[in-house]
């Protein structure tokens, strides 16, 4: 859907929006008018202040010696910045970042390239075709994320699972009994063929839906100059996406660097621990080991480190919001 | 580059590959146990069974669960629809000192970690006494979704033609009415789809129920399926069950919303 979003942003200006004139006379722009927006933005931004509270809150917790002791007692230790020196101190922290990075560039990479791919088949195929693989598309993203991996776990399941059967059959017969989540390269591999059945339809559908909204004419002016497929979408099709494709690689970006319940529900972050990604060992620090003080700390950083792989997408828009105004 | 059968084919092994896993999931969920566990795989569910489903509904408080879930989906999915239409609007139409902060702070505020930030939520609940209890979860949901509400929401709105709104005024109708009689009807696909992505998120949320809500009284579908999993085991075609059972919900309201919501976007305001 954010390719509506954007389009919306990329709008051209209304012609009325003469900077630093007299403002455009509109009925009903009284006094009492100019406070309607204020009115209307309120409960948002009223319930935006409960998240700012919890932010808040989170990081006061992440300056606090808090743990079970503390906790039951409600007794409050500051530590100032020992939780953070701890943190990123120790190499554990810097493995488990280094990997979470690893992990979202993989997933994110395979989501567009596929979901892009897939999208573009899309808009070449007939209707009836169109139409089945859009079902077929609509049932992963509806799936509920737990349904979901509760289904995954079953189908690489050890003894029963129907892809250890298919890779035995197919001549792979050390596969006959194997363990997936016996291994850290194997768990991550369920746990990102996971995420990306379940990604590619948000990419591939709001693709095709995008290019809908291309002008037929270009793509006829195109042709007229003698473009094939690959320059018809280098020099059409890309361009006139460009802002969808960004939108759509930022989103994919904070979804799988956040992403929790699949990494979680899979193996809880195993085998010994080297499937954590950092929402996960946040939540192993913080509410398993009940170092709630750390915990708050290592989400802090996982804050930080999303406001920077994001800053230049924020800047982008904020740019172009200011183009509109 | 490819002809004219490729992509149909593709389209076909594509849409086995997307597929699968759900039918996988109530093949399996059909079949009586030992054509789950046989050698072979079997295919289709060619003696089905509804014995698993029996099993996953009489499990301990399953209806407690589906209650719960049902009440928190519906109450935050509301609040956040009517609060982010609201919201929306006013960033769509209006030219106001702070729209541009307001709609940073929605951005970052999608962002937000929830799930590492349930440590902060566990405290700010407890200090207030109000673990295992519902209240805390919808609020928590509703923020969950509204930035992504408002965002999309705002494209929306701002997609209709300003000038049917103007040509209602000069028409005579006051902006409130012209909003109600205009705008909103042209927002009934937004609001499809935007409330249908905040189904699926409150749906799903396992996390901050898992942390907040101990008491099995008060949680949601997420856990009993996670606790289901544990309690049965290897017992997959009961599991499979459950899974079906809380996936069936959202699969058909998809399936009902989702065309329209797509169809939506690109149809045109104009053109009715």
């Amino acid at each position: 859907m954010s390719a509506q979003t954007e389009e919306a942003t990329a709008a051209p200006p209304a012609p009325t929006t003469g900077k630093g004139g007299a403002p455009p006379p509109r009925p009903g722009r009284t006094r009492a008018g100019r406070a309607v927006p204020y009115v209307l933005i309120l409960p948002a931004a009223a319930l935006l202040v409960l998240l700012g509270w919890t932010m808040v809150k989170n990081g006061l917790l992440s300056f606090q010696n808090l743990n079970r002791r503390q906790l039951i007692r409600h007794v409050t230790e500051w530590t100032g910045a020992g939780n953070y020196r701890d943190a990123l101190g120790s190499a554990e922290f810097w493995g488990v970042t280094g990997r979470s990075v690893v992990f979202t560039a993989a997933n994110v990479v395979l989501i567009m390239v596929l979901g892009c791919l897939i999208g573009l088949l899309l808009a070449r195929l007939g209707t009836k075709t169109r139409l089945l693989l859009s079902l077929g598309l609509l049932l992963p993203w509806a799936m509920p994320v737990v349904a979901a991996t509760t289904v995954f776990q079953w189908l690489f399941d050890q003894r029963y699972g129907i892809v250890n059967h298919l890779l035995d059959q197919a001549g792979w017969h050390s596969m006959a009994g194997y363990n997936w989540t016996g291994d850290q390269l194997s768990t991550f591999f369920v746990i990102t063929v996971l995420i990306v059945w379940q990604s590619i339809p948000f990419v591939a559908i709001n693709l095709y839906a995008a290019t809908t909204t291309i002008p037929t004419e270009l793509y006829e002016a195109a042709s007229l100059d003698g473009a094939g497929t690959w320059k018809q979408f280098t020099s059409v099709t890309f361009p006139f996406l460009k802002p969808f494709f960004l939108a759509t690689t930022f989103l994919e970006v904070i979804w799988v660097f956040k992403a929790f319940t699949q990494v979680f529900a899979i193996n809880e972050g195993g085998p010994d621990r080297l499937t954590e990604t950092l929402p996960v060992y946040a939540f192993t620090e913080g509410i398993g080991s009940q170092h709630f003080g750390m915990g708050a700390a290592i989400s802090i950083l996982t804050i930080v480190m999303l406001l920077v792989l994001t800053a230049y997408y924020l800047r982008l828009v904020l740019k172009q919001e200011e183009d509109e105004l | 580059m490819l002809g004219r059968v490729w992509p149909g084919a593709t389209a076909v092994v594509l849409f086995v590959v997307f597929a699968f896993p759900v039918y996988w999931m109530f093949a399996t969920a059909l079949k009586p146990t030992p054509d789950i566990v046989s050698e072979t795989p079997v295919w289709f569910p060619t003696s089905p069974t509804f014995e698993h489903f029996t099993k996953a509904v009489d499990a301990d408080g399953f209806w407690t669960f589906v209650g719960n879930s049902l009440t928190v989906t519906l109450v935050a999915v509301g609040l956040s629809l009517v609060i982010a239409l609201l919201a929306s609007f006013a960033v769509a139409r209006m030219r106001f000192k702070g729209r541009k902060s307001f709609i940073l702070v929605m951005m970052m505020a999608q962002m937000a970690p929830w799930e590492v930030m349930t440590i902060a939520y566990y405290m700010i609940v407890r200090d207030a006494d109000m673990l295992n209890s519902l209240p805390p979860l919808i609020a928590i949901y509703t923020v969950m979704v509204l930035p992504f509400t408002v965002l999309t929401l705002r494209g929306y709105v701002a997609a209709v033609p300003k000038e049917l709104e103007e040509s209602a005024m000069v028409d005579g109708c006051t902006r409130t009415q012209a909003f109600l009689k205009v705008i909103f009807p042209l927002l009934a696909p937004g609001l499809m789809a935007t409330s249908l992505f905040g189904f699926i998120t409150v749906w799903n949320e396992f996390p901050m129920v898992l942390i907040l809500n101990k008491d099995a009284g008060s949680q949601t579908l997420p856990l009993w399926l996670t606790g289901f999993r544990t309690t049965f085991g290897d017992d997959w075609g009961a599991t499979m069950a459950a899974s079906s059972l809380f996936a069936v919900p959202i699969l058909i309201l998809f399936v009902i919303l989702q065309r329209k919501a797509v169809g939506g976007l690109t149809s045109g305001a104009v053109k009715g």
